[in-house]
């Protein structure tokens, strides 16, 4: 607490100065050092740092792409395990930004969104390996398609998945909180089994064992399978749905759902379709999982069933909660939080407790070996996020559309004028 | 005639709560119904905005059924309410309170919104505009970036009937507007009242158990008792009524 004071009472504009020392230094030293995990945390430290800074979007936006356009992926030819787990932030970042306008915006727990997911990785699954073949005669069409069909089917699985979106949302429309999260989570193991089971009598999904090879993206005859071109496909399709989100929570749709979610019954007589609106939530937050899905396919070029369990939407839902429901950035850091503590600083940790034991300095027994204990940490540590910030990392908080605010101090400027003219 | 109920009925289990009302209300009429706790007022007030469906009977408003329509239809045909325990948005600014309010007016489609086209960025700033206005007329400029639950009871009230208002209803229903308000906040109240019909034209259709209030601004009132309406007429006649005092202060006081 007492630094957190003395960091505020530093001369504002030497505490920007020391941001921008940080975020520089930082992504220098990861640019020398790409194998460092240190530096890696940090880097992503530094998007927050400069994301809070007091300066304008002018100046940032441009400073994030160059990080996000230039530094990692220099970072990351040197290290391909940053870029794979970079990726996996943004693809799940993405995913949070979905769940978050069914759960933050407009208050609809769900915890089946993974259904969507799986919907989205298996639509392009199947086009893009030789499975298609077997329920689709070959005059129709030759598969698996090629790569450049990746392009449509991004637009394809978004489509789907909406449409099955409101699929689900009928049925579970009159239902509220804890009954609408056991319908939505019966919903994805019901997508799950379906896809477990559906390789008899037609073999579509080719059951437990999966499909492979999926066909990786392809444009203008490029093949596009390395981690860099997965990477930029992630980081475009995130920085879209950030567009999105963010434009629909602060236009008519989004106080419509913020209403459902604050008071339902106040919202109806105020004349909103509720019935519309939560299936548009529904619809647009599975469209995103859709997309997300058909990169996931592509990436991995192998999709089975066990990749879409209920962990995984338990793991999507609690990057909303942790990061802070209904806040876009907050739900980001959720994502970053969580992903990271799954696949970077708890294997880390306990690598390094391992290495520790393997030394002989300290000792300990094999019941405790710490590897077994990663998830037993993550569920404490997502237990202590919800007792002591139960709103969240970065809470939600509502203001003035940015546009909105200039164009205000626009007419202020202007109103002064005219004030000024009336006066002489 | 703007509304006008014929014969409703509306029974819950074993309980009648509102049995056989005849009612009608005229343009730029103040009317009030008033009687006892538990008399049917409320849930009257609910068939008509569209919350339950009345078991026998018909609700005319404005020359249309409206007896069967949902909630956001009857807001779409202009009835807005305010409610008894005040229904705010409020983890939602005020003046996005009022713009809500405003939704049945504004018409920005998804795809104009994801693709943030001009006419979607005009269409808000004038909405954001009349909201501001809105407000001002309410009597809360200064407060609309506040939360809405942060502003004070009687703001809540006055912002409860400004995102009515925000509906642009021909008939607007208050429910207990003046409850659990001070006398000045009360008289500040009425006052409102009385310049929503005179200068926005709206007619007005109010429970209340402020005597002083519903005497004042009333051109009707309606008593119900036990479900049924016991009474109407102007103010004066309602006072004297021998059945409305018994159902007040029981048959002793007659």
């Amino acid at each position: 607490m007492a630094k957190i004071k003395l960091l505020n009472q530093i001369n504002p504009k030497y505490k920007l100065a020391l941001q921008w020392v940080f975020v520089i230094g930082v992504n220098l030293l990861f640019y020398l050092d790409p194998q460092s995990g240190l530096l890696f945390i940090l880097f992503l430290g530094s998007l927050f740092v400069l994301y809070r800074m007091p300066v304008s979007t002018r100046l940032k936006y441009p400073a994030t792409l160059v990080i996000l356009a230039g530094v990692m992926p220099l970072v990351g030819m040197q290290n391909s395990y940053y870029f794979d787990v970079i990726t996996q932030v943004g693809i799940y970042a993405a995913l949070a930004i979905g769940l978050n306008i069914v759960v933050g915006f407009a208050g609809l727990l769900n915890f089946g969104y993974v259904a969507f997911y799986a919907f989205g990785a298996y639509l392009y699954a199947i086009f893009a390996t030789s499975q298609a073949a077997n329920f689709i005669p070959a005059a129709v069409a030759h598969f698996p398609l090629s790569g450049n069909w990746f392009w449509v089917f991004l637009v394809v699985g978004a489509i789907m998945s909406a449409g099955l979106g409101v699929l689900l949302g009928f049925p579970v429309l009159r239902l509220r909180g804890d009954y609408l999260a056991i319908v939505t989570l019966g919903f994805a193991e019901i997508i799950r089994i379906v896809f477990n089971n559906l390789d008899k009598p037609i073999n579509i999904t080719n059951g437990p064992k999966g499909l492979s090879p999926i066909e990786p993206p392809a444009l203008f005859g490029m093949v596009l399978n390395q981690p860099i071109h997965f990477y930029f496909i992630v980081l475009g399709v995130l920085i879209l749905t950030i567009i999105i989100a963010q434009r629909l929570d602060s236009s008519r749709i989004g106080r419509c759902w913020a209403a459902i979610r604050e008071d339902e019954l106040a919202a109806r007589s105020m004349g909103v379709p509720v019935v519309r609106m939560k299936l548009l939530a529904f619809a647009i937050g599975a469209s995103f999982a859709g997309t997300m899905g058909v990169i996931f396919a592509a990436k991995q070029t192998f999709v089975d069933p066990s990749s879409f369990g209920f962990m995984e939407s338990i793991g999507i839902l609690s990057m909303v909660i942790v990061g802070g429901m209904g806040n876009i950035a907050g739900v980001i850091i959720g994502a970053v939080g969580v992903v990271m503590l799954q696949l970077n600083v708890l294997k880390e940790l306990s690598q390094y407790l391992g290495q520790l034991a393997a030394q002989g300095v300290i000792h300990i027994p094999s019941q405790v070996d710490p590897a077994k204990y990663e998830k037993l940490i993550y569920g404490l540590i997502l237990i202590l996020a919800c007792i002591y910030r139960p709103q969240g990392l970065l809470p939600a908080h509502r203001s003035l559309p940015n546009w909105l605010k200039k164009s205000k101090q626009d007419k202020a400027i202007n109103g002064t004028q005219e004030d000024n003219t009336d006066v002489t | 005639m703007l509304l006008e109920a014929i014969g409703i009925n509306k029974s819950f289990g074993g309980l009648t709560a509102v049995n056989d009302i005849d009612f009608s209300l005229d343009v730029g009429q103040i009317a009030s119904i008033i009687g006892p706790n538990g008399a049917g007022k409320t849930t009257f007030f609910n068939i008509i905005s569209g919350y339950y469906i009345p078991d026998r009977g018909k609700i005319i408003f404005d020359d249309r059924d409206v007896t069967k329509l949902s909630p956001e239809k009857v807001a779409a045909c202009g009835i807005a309410r305010t409610f008894q325990n005040i229904r705010l948005f409020p983890d939602l600014m005020v003046v996005e309170n009022v713009l809500v309010g405003m939704h049945l007016h504004l018409s920005s489609n998804i795809a104009k919104i994801v693709f943030n086209t001009r006419g979607v960025r005009t269409e808000e700033e004038k909405a954001y505009e009349d909201a501001r206005n809105l407000l001002a007329y309410a009597g809360l400029s200064g407060k609309e970036t506040e939360l809405a639950r942060s502003l004070s009871y009687g703001d809540q009230r006055r912002l409860e009937v400004a995102r009515a208002l925000a509906v642009k209803p021909k008939l607007l229903l208050l429910d207990e507007p003046t409850a659990g308000m001070n006398p000045r906040e009360t008289d500040e109240m009425k006052e409102f009242i009385l310049h929503l019909r005179d200068e926005r034209k709206v007619t007005i259709l109010l429970i209340e158990h402020d005597m002083k209030v519903v005497m004042g601004i009333s051109d009707h009132i309606t008593v119900l008792n036990y479900g049924m309406k016991i009474a109407e007429g102007k103010p004066q006649e309602i006072r004297d009524n021998p059945e409305v005092i018994k159902a007040y202060l029981g048959q002793e006081a007659v």
